[in-house]
């Protein structure tokens, strides 16, 4: 519940800004390089990254780099609908292999009186 | 000290844990073999399992049921394909009806899961691989705390809504 509701409040708080929004529109449609995201808006390239940064947060876009450019690239619906499910499967998993190391830290002998 | 790392590929719609315990790889597998102390970790907190069947075998299948923060019982199987003791468990998680027994129109979670002796304890590997997003929601839904189904729809309808 807390985890879904994070997930929820990332994309929330990165859908909230006109920019991104608009990041994410022109990046759906071909892939945006930061410098160039930078002139279109008159903005420094350290503002783009952080909005883009955002929008990697909430996994809306890829970010990778080419040469000295870093490209930024729209996840789409499906890819961002998996990691978001993915990120609920690796907390369910992190929290079974906490489980598990208590169990095991559990002396032998004590093990059948659980419950 | 337990180490744990994980890998997810949206594309492949596979999670990877690697966690690394203190104990030998044949303590490590009595959490998988020993139905009591299976349920005291499959479950998430606030979702208890209880298993009452597991056969441990290869062929052999699984009951299990998780009971929810209110009362609401989420019913589950698995069957065995691999047992390789202690090195190898390969398995089908899936979803049962309300007579605990598989709904075979529903395909199940594939899970794989290695274990390899390190100095002075155990690797366990366990990789998770999806069919497709509706599989996964189905499992996460089941998995989760109530209000997980509707931040995934709610997700949907922002993801739409942000690409006009």
């Amino acid at each position: 519940m807390t985890l879904s509701e994070a997930d929820v409040d990332r994309l929330f708080h990165a859908l909230a800004d006109r920019t991104r929004r608009d990041i994410i529109g022109r990046a759906i449609t071909h892939d945006q390089s930061v410098s160039a995201l930078a002139r279109r808006y008159e903005m420094s390239f350290a503002a783009v990254q952080k909005h883009v940064a955002v929008l990697e947060r909430a996994a809306l876009v890829t970010k990778e780099h080419r040469g000295r450019e870093q490209i930024v690239h729209a996840n789409g619906p499906t890819i961002a609908k998996a990691i978001a499910l993915l990120d609920q499967y690796e907390q369910l998993w992190v929290d079974r292999a906490n489980q598990i190391a208590a169990i095991l830290e559990t002396p032998e002998e004590s093990e059948g009186d659980h419950k | 000290m337990t180490v744990i790392s994980t890998t997810k590929d949206p594309e492949s719609l596979t999670l990877t844990l690697v966690a690394e315990f203190d104990s030998a790889p044949e303590r490590v597998w009595t959490v998988w073999e020993d139905p009591r102390k299976l349920e005291q970790w499959w479950g998430p907190p606030t979702w208890p399992a209880t298993f009452t069947r597991h056969d441990f075998v290869v062929g052999g299948e699984s009951r299990y049921h998780m009971t929810g923060p209110s009362g609401e019982v989420h019913r589950g199987y698995w069957k065995m394909h691999v047992i390789d003791k202690p090195t190898r468990i390969d398995f089908a998680n899936g979803f049962a009806g309300s007579d605990g027994e598989p709904t075979p129109e529903m395909p199940p979670v594939a899970g794989y899961v290695t274990f390899e002796a390190t100095d002075g304890g155990t690797r366990m590997t366990a990789v998770t691989q999806f069919i497709d997003l509706s599989q996964m929601e189905m499992m996460v839904g089941m998995q989760m705390a109530e209000g997980m189904a509707q931040a995934i729809g709610q997700i949907d309808a922002l993801l739409a809504s942000a690409s006009v």
